[in-house]
């Protein structure tokens, strides 16, 4: 069901498109000037990068902004509940190949005022790569047009302020019934994006695997419990199975549409990245982008937004790793340097991390056993508590300099979740 | 900053034998041997493919944990959606789930009746949230429609107008000499007792059953709106569990409850104050 390259290719910018960009109305002209300033207010003021404040101002003045600033262009919405960010960069590092500016929210923020504001701040760019929260991609996809919508994963995350996640796939697959141009690039793996996409019209579906089965046990279409096996699907009662996928990672190889072999080579870490890095080729190869040249540039790509960064701190090399739901704790331990290689774990519970800290015990943090464990956050108490009974040792410690103090010269991974992750990016002077 | 946790001081982990949903055969049905004294009790974890939302493991690993500290061994069994359920286990443990697995959940349960006669032997019975209510007489479906429950506890639950998102502080029953419970509760669920349950708790900070009350129990069946690994933070009512199904059990020493209670104070000390 992949359209033929040339068909998206050829719909890439042409002049009446520019035209339909320069009449942006004068209200939003206006809108994005004004917001654009106060962004740059609050990136002076050190309040983080400034476009959501520029964002929210902006859609005040003008709430149809966002359609207006999407018009004309060629949109892609990722989502998903781990790996947006990511494989966001990596689609913009493949589509910069087309050697066009690429409009993009970089830095995660994923609602509609990030996305006006990314979208504002590169007026010129005839593509934009957007990472959009799960709960904004039906007014998204309608106020855009988006032609590409990337569909990575869905599992628990969040859950005192996300909907239940079986909704949130309903209200993907009833807005996709209604986008009958957009193209949908999906993992076939995940029973619940599976069914999601089976809304759309054109699907390229990926075999991007699903290490966290725990959300995906019964049949999204009937109820029933799902048979797995290895990484094949099926339901037993209405029939619902995997798709088969044009795109699939093995191992540390990707097979393309075409059944060709391609060494990935990254220089991001784990299976997961892998994974993100496939469904960014797929996405590229609907732009006519040939697949060895996209890797060449998703090779280049080392760290997003400061995940995956090394830090030299005090004679130790501190490598950063974020996760956020039980599925993200699983995919990154697998990225762990092997023990006796310590690791600091830090957990917060503030309005972006979800206030409910019950997903800890979703996580199973056997993996951390034989080595040292050091724990952080505001919530350090309920880690210290989760891993008591997974029996794993641990110590207590304030923050990750003293964390670093603690350990031998050499390296120390650090895995936290939202806000943690930001501190600790923030006590490195966002050097990352 | 305090010292180094070793647990290799303590017992062999709980944890070792956590058996992974999907891959843990059910074991035939035993004659029932726990009771007081016992020396080793039967967990069953009922559903965990359709009833485990978020972190609901968390209970069978802290009453793992607390009875092998007392020289209690146990067996754990997860139980799916599409086995049977052993009528000869000690305890079950029912989680949260959202309202398609749970309406589902309920009818499997109702069809099977492993359940609803471990509880008529006198089995232990502890469900959170959507277990909560779907032990009662009925609960409300997807669409607001009643449906009927297990009939194992005398509640009905309905659709309130409001989700109920965030901690919870409840004073348990004096009967039940516990302290204050402390959680997270997520459900939009309204709660009538019936006249032959206590409610468990009253409300002091949240909204449990919506009444003022929170949860409720019968004889060894105990349903709260706590959800998620509600034990973890309550763990004397961890005790009144493992009790009901071993006898009388002895005092954990103080280094095999330091972390747990930390962690009651800060939240007790973090949503009163």
């Amino acid at each position: 069901m992949r359209p033929s390259r040339s068909r998206l290719a050829t719909r890439v910018l042409k002049p009446d498109n520019i035209a339909a960009m320069s009449k942006l109305q004068l209200r939003a002209r206006l809108a994005t000037t004004i917001g654009g300033a106060a962004g740059r207010v609050s990136r002076l003021a050190g309040r983080g990068d400034g476009s959501v404040i520029g964002g929210v101002i902006a859609l005040r003045l003008e709430p149809g902004l966002l359609g207006l600033l999407a018009t004309g262009r060629q949109i892609v919405m990722v989502t998903g509940t781990n790996g947006k960010t990511t494989t966001t960069r990596l689609i913009v590092a493949a589509l910069e190949s087309l050697g066009q500016q690429v409009a993009s929210n970089a830095f995660g923020a994923n609602m509609e005022a990030g996305l006006a504001a990314a979208l504002a701040r590169a007026q010129d760019a005839p593509f934009a790569v957007l990472e959009v929260d799960e709960k904004y991609v039906p007014s998204v996809l309608t106020a855009t047009a988006a032609r590409v919508l990337v569909l990575l994963n869905l599992s628990r995350d969040q859950m005192d302020r996300a909907a239940e996640i079986w909704l949130v796939a309903r209200r993907w697959r009833e807005a996709l019934a209604d986008a009958p141009d957009c193209l949908v690039v999906a993992n076939a793996d995940d029973p619940l994006i599976a069914w999601a996409a089976g809304g759309a019209k054109q699907v390229t579906w990926v075999a991007a695997g699903q290490r966290w089965r725990e959300d995906s046990w019964c049949c999204p279409e009937c109820g029933s419990h799902l048979h797995r096996d290895d990484s094949d699907w099926r339901c037993g009662e209405c029939g619902f199975a995997r798709p088969t996928a044009s795109w699939v990672l093995d191992g540390q190889t990707v097979v393309d549409s075409a059944g060709r072999r391609h060494e990935l080579s990254l220089a991001l870490p784990g299976r997961a990245n892998r994974a993100n890095a496939v469904v960014a080729l797929a996405v590229a190869e609907a732009f006519g982008i040939d697949t060895a040249r996209a890797l060449s540039r998703l090779r280049e790509v080392s760290s997003v937004a400061g995940r995956y960064t090394t830090v030299q701190r005090r004679g130790r090399s501190v490598r950063l790793l974020l996760a956020k739901n039980p599925a993200g704790w699983l995919e990154a331990f697998d990225v762990l340097e092997p023990a006796p290689v310590p690791v600091l774990l830090a957990v917060n519970a503030q309005g972006p991390d979800g206030r409910d800290t019950s997903w800890l015990w979703d996580v199973d943090y056997r993996h951390l056993r034989g080595r040292p464990v050091f724990v952080a956050g505001e919530r350090r108490l309920d880690l210290a508590v989760r891993l008591e009974a997974d029996g794993v040792a641990f110590q207590l410690v304030e923050g990750v300099d003293n964390a670093v103090d603690l350990v031998d010269p050499g390296g120390l991974d650090v895995i936290a979740n939202y806000t943690a992750f930001q501190q600790i990016r923030t006590t490195f002077g966002r050097s990352t | 900053m305090s010292m180094p946790h070793r647990p290799d001081a303590q017992p062999a982990p709980a944890s070792a034998s956590v058996p992974v949903p999907g891959s843990v055969p059910v074991p035939a049905p035993a004659l029932r041997a726990a009771g007081p004294g016992a020396s080793s009790v039967r967990l069953v974890w009922v559903y965990p493919d359709l009833l485990s939302t978020y972190g609901d493991r968390g209970n069978l690993l802290v009453l793992e944990r607390r009875a092998q500290l007392r020289g209690i061994r146990t067996e754990s069994v997860c139980v799916n959606s599409d086995q049977p359920v052993p009528r000869q286990g000690d305890i079950y443990l029912l989680g949260g789930g959202e309202d398609l697995p749970q309406i589902l959940a309920a009818r499997r349960l109702r069809a099977d009746g492993g359940l609803a006669a471990a509880a008529g032997l006198g089995a232990v019975v502890f469900a959170v949230c959507a277990g909560y209510q779907l032990v009662g007489m009925e609960f409300a479906g997807e669409e607001g429609q009643q449906l009927p429950g297990l009939e194992i506890l005398d509640i009905r639950s309905g659709r309130g107008d409001r989700r109920a998102v965030g901690e919870i502080l409840a004073d348990v029953d004096a009967a039940l000499g516990l302290p204050r419970l402390t959680g997270f509760e997520n459900h939009q669920g309204v709660t009538r007792l019936g006249p032959s349950v206590r409610p468990l708790a009253q409300v002091r900070v949240g909204v449990g059953n919506g009444d003022g009350t929170e949860g409720a129990y019968a004889g060894r069946v105990l349903g709260t709106y706590l959800h998620g690994p509600a034990l973890v933070r309550n763990p004397a009512l961890a005790d009144v569990l493992l009790g009901w199904a071993a006898g009388a059990l002895p005092e954990l020493p103080d280094s095999a409850e330091e972390w747990g209670r930390r962690l009651r104070d800060e939240r007790l000390a973090a949503v009163s104050g």
